[in-house]
């Protein structure tokens, strides 16, 4: 990080659909340390909504509490934010999106956040179906309180003073698709390529969709024998394979050879190619994803990619058959059965 | 001959469907325009154990509860004995006398009324569930008897309460018939009670408050609901959710203008609702102390993040798991200052379930103006009984009091007052109570630049934009850390004690804005008592009791917390006060001593905290020994 940003902007900035540069999009300057991971993400998230023509004040983030929850400050400034406390961005998320249907949900935790406080949030919200992404900035350990191990760092990792940890990891990735989590993937903060177009992708999906990135503490989880620094996390990760996300409004240029990417299309009718790189796994099979995460993790591997999708999700509010009009925009005509019923009440309760 | 005044208890086994039975005698007893007062007394189970409804009938219109049992209709053998004891001397004790009582039941002070209910039913009905389900209809057929109630009457609940079910009048009237018969042409004893018809009542409904809280959520315009069932608050969301269905789906889409949600968890709850809120609709969640607890942490963030709130907390007696069928008034302390660090929030203490509509419709306004987490402090006597109460009120022309909101346009007015660097005109500002005309001075006071967490109008609540407002202005971040007053995070300490000094003055003004105390009785001489929430029937009572022996008490029913101007008023100019409550550690008194520095000695505590609503010859006999 640097303490100085320039406000110089070059002049020849590219913009937007909506006429807005990149800068537009991000957040106030990062605390976070020097070459977190974490920053990295914030990146690419800016860049996913630039490129998106994302109108930041139709998004809200949310975030509970830890480094990665610091995280929502650092991008799209325009934006609502709500630093809320440890573990229960899931509960907040849902009612603010309950409130109003029509706002883009980003979710920003961290594996302590989800995977050990926040568990019993994280499932829930999964099970609900929640129209949002939910981004874990997943480092295995505890920053802000100095490089506690946490739910999700691998038994056997190293942190850096040496102790190795005793229990078993939290596949936060494996978990969701198990609950019927009906978006999966997971990704690497270093590989802002893969990253943009998932995060594209997640933004349209409807329904809940976690990003369970990978995103290394250079402060206290990156020494020899962690299984979250950033060289033990390049030599082992695995692409399930590539993602193009192309929206809606973009017509189709690229040529594939045929056969070689899966179509996926998307809710409203954007499409997400993907180029698989694994032979046997099809994204849309609940049990083939949990396959090949299994057959990962056998090989010490951290499968990265769009792991699972289910294109006919439906999110939350269609479940509960809720108005298509945002409930916060309801006014007292419409919500207030008035006197004459209220009459019609007390005379039934004589 | 005891005339519409006189305490009824049936002993049942839970389970046995003798609840909707008894309610027949309470609602015949309404119907004839005689006050009426029902208490379920049951326990924490479903099955197979002993439950009570105990049915006060006053011509006074005393509401609370009444010690001694006139009559006692024991159908339960599990506590056959317990209820037989608890009969008054010269009551009377009616029981199945399919078997014949046991030998040592040979009490001479009472009157024994055996009518063989189940060999009744035996002869009558050949479906085992229907000869249990009778059983109950025939001792109340027996009771319509001895009372003299209007046959009539009841006939007309049964067909009311079976419609669209009509196959089932005709065998309910039957048995109500058997148990009516049965007494006319066997009972041949003396019977010195009756249930004579006044017009007593007036315009009044007999109604429950865990359903008056969930219709005031439903007037005031809430749309989301998160919760965790939990008894004895479970009922409001199962009201909320029967009148949704009623009033809140679309008549041309069919779809829902509302969002119930059964969260995984009280904090899960608490927080959905304050997303919800954060993000502009109107939300709640209703529970009991055991979830207070849990949502402890997410009302310390409502405070300082500034979320508005609406907690309905239906007390039951405590602590830990404690009797949770019973009632009590013990989160009082657990709720005003609920979660860590320096935190307060208003209650709200409804008497009755039309204080339970309207004060819920009330919260909502508040917590929107007020910015904070509002709790309306109801109990499960309150919540899951059924009250006489004056009929529910609404006016048309009121407005939803959304607080201080911005607009867009309002946002742009802030912006242009940057621009030009000087004042401009300006739309008005939303004032306190949402109109215009107490607006503080508009929008140039932001000097251009939208702040969250300035105090504009010097009552310590900000103004705040919800999301999706404006296409570029007036985002910021909601947090629970510590930030400035343009909501920039900050550990400056100059600028946390700004603010938490703020959190102070709008603390004063909630003083302003929450209802005022009741007063009765004033003639400032003598002793003064205090008392609210439920406790108020029995006290009512007590004070006029008291007065027929010359005691005289000045009384003030508060209906909120903080504590305003009148309540110190009050306090200060009565050497000494009765503070009546219903928990052990007389949680009131504590918070009066806390908040206004009373001197503890002169608060005197009648307490009550067995888990049954305290009655008014508790009072009178702890205000005597006192004084």
């Amino acid at each position: 990080m640097t303490f100085i940003r320039s406000t110089f902007r070059h002049p020849a900035l590219p913009k937007n659909d909506l006429g807005y540069t990149v800068d537009y999009y991000e957040g106030s300057l990062s605390t976070l340390c020097a070459g977190c991971g974490h920053d990295s993400i914030n990146a690419a998230i800016v860049e996913a909504c630039w490129e998106m023509n994302i109108e930041p004040h139709k998004v809200a983030k949310l975030s509970g509490i830890g480094c990665s929850s610091k995280s929502p400050a650092y991008f799209l400034s325009n934006s609502h934010g709500f630093n809320s406390v440890h573990g229960r961005m899931p509960s907040v998320a849902t009612g603010a999106n309950l409130a109003n249907r029509d706002l883009i949900y980003f979710g920003v935790s961290g594996d302590g956040d989800s995977a050990s406080i926040g568990m019993g949030q994280f499932v829930h919200v999964v099970r609900r179906n929640l129209n949002m992404v939910y981004l874990v900035m997943n480092n295995g350990c505890y920053g802000l309180t100095k490089g506690q191990d946490s739910a999700t760092a691998d038994a056997g990792s190293k942190n850096k003073s040496g102790h190795e940890n005793l229990f078993e990891a939290i596949d936060l990735a494996g978990l969701a698709i198990e609950l019927g989590a009906t978006f999966v993937a997971q990704s690497f903060s270093g590989d802002k390529q893969q990253l943009v177009p998932l995060l594209k992708a997640a933004m349209k999906h409807n329904g809940f969709a976690l990003l369970n990135v990978i995103s290394p503490c250079v402060t206290f989880n990156n020494n020899v024998g962690s299984t979250k620094s950033y060289d033990y996390v390049r030599e082992h990760v695995e692409l399930t394979g590539t993602v193009d996300f192309v929206p809606i409004s973009k017509e189709i240029l690229t040529s594939y050879e045929a056969g070689s990417i899966q179509e996926l299309t998307m809710h409203d009718g954007s499409q997400i190619h993907l180029h698989k790189l694994q032979k046997n796994w099809d994204p849309t099979s609940r049990s083939s994803a949990i396959s090949a995460i299994h057959a990962a993790r056998e090989k010490n591997e951290i499968l990265t990619g769009l792991l699972f999708i289910d294109e006919n999700s439906k999110d939350l509010h269609s479940l509960l058959d809720t108005s298509d009009r945002p409930l916060n925009s309801l006014g007292k005509d419409v919500l207030c059965p008035g006197t004459a019923r209220l009459a019609e009440l007390n005379a039934q309760l004589r | 001959m005891k005339v519409n005044d006189f305490v009824v208890r049936f002993a049942n086994v839970n389970g046995t469907g003798s609840a909707s039975a008894n309610a027949l005698f309470t609602k015949a007893v309404f119907r004839m325009g005689v006050p009426v007062t029902p208490k379920n007394i049951f326990p924490s189970n479903i099955q197979g154990l002993p439950t009570w409804y105990e049915v006060r009938v006053s011509e006074k219109g005393h509401l609370g509860r009444r010690e001694g049992v006139d009559l006692m209709v024991a159908v339960n053998p599990q506590s056959m004995r317990k209820d037989y004891a608890d009969v008054v001397p010269g009551g009377y004790f009616v029981f199945d006398s399919s078997k014949p009582l046991h030998p040592s039941y040979k009490r001479e002070d009472i009157i024994h009324i055996g009518i063989p209910m189940t060999e009744l039913c035996n002869a009558n009905y050949s479906d085992a569930r229907q000869r249990q389900l009778f059983k109950n209809i025939v001792y109340i057929g027996a009771l319509v008897s001895l009372f003299q109630i209007d046959f009539g009457a009841i006939e007309e609940l049964i067909e009311s309460q079976f419609k669209g079910k009509e196959k089932l009048i005709e065998p309910n009237i039957k048995a109500l018939k058997m148990g009516e018969t049965w007494v006319k042409e066997n009972f041949d004893g003396e019977f010195e009670m009756r249930v004579e018809r006044r017009d007593l009542l007036g315009d009044k409904i007999l109604y429950g408050g865990n359903s008056a809280c969930a219709l005031g959520a439903i007037y005031a315009g809430a749309t989301v609901a998160a919760w965790y069932p939990i008894t004895p608050s479970t009922s409001v969301v199962d009201a909320f959710s029967k009148y949704c269905a009623k009033y809140r789906v679309d008549p041309d889409s069919g779809k829902n203008n509302y969002a119930i949600v059964q969260a995984e968890d009280e904090l899960a709850a608490i927080g959905m609702v304050m997303g919800a809120s954060w993000n502009g609709a109107r939300a709640f969640t209703a529970t009991s102390g055991p979830g207070v607890s849990l949502m402890n942490e997410f009302l310390g963030l409502g405070y300082f993040a500034e979320v508005p709130t609406v907690l309905i907390d239906v007390q039951r007696t405590g602590p830990s798991t404690g009797m949770p069928t019973r009632t009590q008034q013990s989160d009082i302390l657990l709720a005003a200052y609920a979660s860590h660090g320096d935190t307060k929030h208003p209650l709200l203490f409804p008497a009755s379930p039309k204080e339970c509509f309207e004060m819920t419709a009330l919260a909502f306004d508040l917590t929107e103006q007020l910015q904070t987490p509002v709790i309306v402090m109801t109990d499960l006597d309150l919540g899951m009984n059924d009250h006489v109460t004056e009929p529910l009120e609404w006016d048309d022309s009121r407005e939803y009091v959304r607080g201080k909101v911005l607009t867009s346009a309002q946002l742009d007015a802030i912006a242009k007052g940057s621009i030009n660097g000087r004042r401009t005109g300006s739309p008005a500002l939303p004032g306190r109570d949402g109109s215009d005309e107490t607006a503080g001075e508009p929008l140039q006071q932001f000097r251009g630049k939208f702040g969250r967490y300035l105090d504009i109008d010097d009552d310590g609540i900000p103004y705040r934009t919800i999301p999706g407002t404006h296409l570029t202005l007036g985002a910021y971040t909601t947090r629970g850390s510590s930030r400035d007053e343009y909501a920039a995070y900050t550990e400056d300490g100059d600028a946390y004690r700004r603010n938490v000094d703020r959190l102070a003055r709008k603390w004063d003004t909630a003083k302003e804005l929450v209802p005022s105390p009741i007063f009765l009785n004033a003639e400032n001489a003598g002793d003064g008592v205090i008392f609210f929430g439920t406790s108020t029937y029995a006290a009512i009572e007590a004070l006029e009791l008291l007065k027929e022996e010359g005691i005289h008490l000045d009384a003030m029913r508060p209906r909120a917390f903080p504590f305003g101007r009148a309540f110190r008023e009050f306090v200060d100019s009565h050497e000494r006060i009765f503070v009546i409550e219903q928990n052990r550690d007389s949680q009131f008194r504590s918070l009066m001593m806390i908040e206004l520095g009373v001197d503890p000695s002169k608060l005197i505590s009648v307490l009550n905290y067995d888990g049954m609503p305290i009655t008014a010859d508790n009072i009178i006999r702890q205000v005597k020994k006192a004084r």
